[in-house]
């Protein structure tokens, strides 16, 4: 069996197994968890539970006036990463054909010039957002190691997957390969780490927007 | 026994002048990427070299790759490869002679011992002593072992001797290999390919013969000159696959504009073969030429690689199964945990209520 034949069959199975068991039991382990009712008497003119969810989430996509000019760089960078993330999952032909595989679905691609664009900015992104947990004394406090595996896992598929696509040091077979190792091992880490925010931030923000819009609290 | 002829008096009696001799050695030369200076000596080399013996072996096989020998579009190619060597035995070909066939074979052994090439094509049985592939009453396997005690060197055509091929495709009822796993004291050269380019047997054929040595070979022991580069590397349709421009059906739009064949399952970039250089009878086309991805013909276990028409950047396997099983295990895992907590906060309340 070659790299490349691991990486297609088993291990991408295996990885493709242990996200789906680690996200299906993370998500209904929570969700069915006993609700506590909110007690407090609801302030008068309070929206409705829906409505408090979705104010509370879009709220958080823009960091309040005051921190505005303190955090703009940092909510920019997210932002540059996370939708550089999804261009290149989504848009590329390669990454439509593998999820058309898995799902059946599949939708029109963006042209591979784009994609390696997107793909160097993502990059820089992504180190300038490790470069700041690194130099910030704050972050660099509450940081774990599940922030820097988190990190890793996220990188190295972009690393791998430009690497393979420039055919560079290495037979196009040993770079697919590693490019597909590194998916596996993003999706085995997935559901245990950081990563989980993927599903869980709609989750929270919109349960934090529900309590504070029941208060009357503007955040 | 009588000394053989030279190359150069076979060809002249055959009425090949020197002029087409160094044309074609100039050819060899130019598709093995060897220096220009290479096809005077190539061409000297062979009119002075004795004619070389060979015993060519037929095991589990279908025929192709003879068939793409000497059915090949030029019929130089074949005529000029059968007057630089002189094919002593050949199984297929020699069928009707029966035990004659057979009689030569073991003649040509004794006579040209440590100095005869063995050509085999098809795949080796080796399951339950070799009993599914029997020749005059001898097992493939026991065959080839007598044939190659002797041998110079072996050249395995094609995918089935060079890596087992389809005989060897799940499940493998008759337990074939391919030959290097029987042979394992002698250099076997791999001309893979289903068929192999005849180009690419003429050549290797040519440089034992001139230079009396193997070519470069890469780690599969395929000729590098022919197998160097992925088909992907150099086909024509590459500058496609770079701007992301794929057909996605073999009847669309990007298909009839012969865009990148990737999404219907080309396995050209993990493919090395001169299939895109050399091309197919006489360099009319090859596959992808003619609108079909590459199947990846000319690699080990190619068969068993999932299917033809799934991308590459897919799985082998839709784990549909596991998928399944992974997603109820995991939902058993948060549904018992979630009653836990529940019981966990029913027995709290109730205790804090006593």
């Amino acid at each position: 069996m070659t790299l490349l034949d691991l990486a297609r069959g088993p291990a991408l199975e295996v990885a493709v197994a242990v996200f789906v068991f680690g996200v299906s039991w993370r998500l209904l382990s929570l969700l069915l968890l006993p609700w506590s009712h909110d007690k407090s008497i609801a302030r008068a003119g309070a929206p409705p539970a829906f409505v408090g969810a979705t104010r509370g989430f879009v709220r958080h996509l823009w960091p309040p006036k005051p921190f505005v000019r303190t955090f703009i760089l940092v909510t920019l960078n997210g932002y540059v990463f996370h939708l550089g993330l999804v261009v290149i999952v989504f848009g590329l032909a390669q990454h439509i054909l593998f999820l058309r595989g898995l799902f059946g679905v599949s939708w029109p691609n963006l042209p591979s010039g784009v994609i390696a664009v997107v793909s160097v900015i993502t990059l820089a992104s992504l180190i300038v957002a490790l470069a700041r947990r690194l130099t910030s004394p704050v972050l660099r406090l509450i940081s774990t190691f599940d922030d820097y595996v988190s990190w890793f896992v996220t990188v190295l598929p972009v690393v791998t997957g430009l690497i393979a696509v420039s055919h560079l040091w290495a037979p196009y077979e040993t770079l697919l390969a590693v490019h597909l190792l590194s998916v596996a091992l993003l999706l085995i880490w997935f559901p245990f780490g950081k990563l989980m925010h993927g599903f869980l931030v709609f989750l929270t923000r919109s349960e934090t927007g529900i309590f504070y819009s029941r208060r009357g609290a503007e955040i | 026994m009588p000394e053989r002829e030279t190359i150069g008096a076979s060809l002249t009696r055959s009425g090949i002048s020197r002029r087409a001799l160094l044309k074609y050695t100039a050819y060899l030369a130019s598709v093995m990427a060897l220096p220009p200076s290479a096809s005077k000596a190539m061409a000297e080399a062979l009119a002075k070299a004795r004619r070389q013996s060979v015993i060519w072996l037929s095991f589990q096989e279908c025929t192709g790759c003879t068939e793409s020998l000497t059915r090949s579009f030029s019929p130089t190619i074949e005529d000029m490869i059968f007057n630089m060597i002189s094919l002593d035995y050949h199984e297929t070909l020699q069928a009707v002679s029966g035990l004659a066939a057979e009689q030569a074979r073991l003649t040509a052994m004794k006579e040209n011992k440590g100095k005869y090439v063995v050509v085999v094509d098809g795949s080796v049985s080796i399951g339950d002593g070799g009993v599914y592939s029997t020749c005059a009453g001898k097992t493939n396997l026991e065959v080839l072992k007598e044939t190659a005690e002797n041998a110079l060197a072996l050249i395995s055509v094609g995918t089935c001797a060079a890596f087992g091929g389809i005989p060897q495709a799940k499940p493998n009822p008759t337990g074939a290999v391919p030959v290097s796993e029987i042979v394992t004291d002698k250099p076997v050269i791999n001309i893979s390919g289903c068929p192999p380019i005849p180009e690419a047997m003429a050549g290797t054929i040519a440089y034992l013969v001139t230079f009396n040595k193997l070519p470069d070979l890469d780690h599969l022991n395929r000729p590098k000159a022919f197998f160097g580069d992925s088909i992907h590397d150099r086909c024509y349709r590459r500058p496609f696959y770079d701007k992301g421009l794929f057909a996605k059906r073999f009847d669309d739009e990007g298909a009839r504009k012969g865009w990148c064949l990737y999404e219907v399952g080309c396995k050209g970039p993990v493919t090395y073969n001169a299939c895109a250089t050399l091309k197919w009878n006489g360099g009319v086309s090859f596959p992808i030429q003619s609108g079909h991805g590459c199947l990846g013909c000319s690699e080990p276990h190619f068969w068993d690689k999932g299917g033809f028409y799934n991308p590459l950047s897919t799985g082998t396997e839709v784990p549909t199964a596991i998928i399944g099983g992974a997603a109820a295990a995991g939902a058993a895992l948060g549904v018992t945990s979630a009653l836990l907590a529940r019981r966990r906060k029913h027995q709290a309340a109730k205790e804090s209520r006593s």
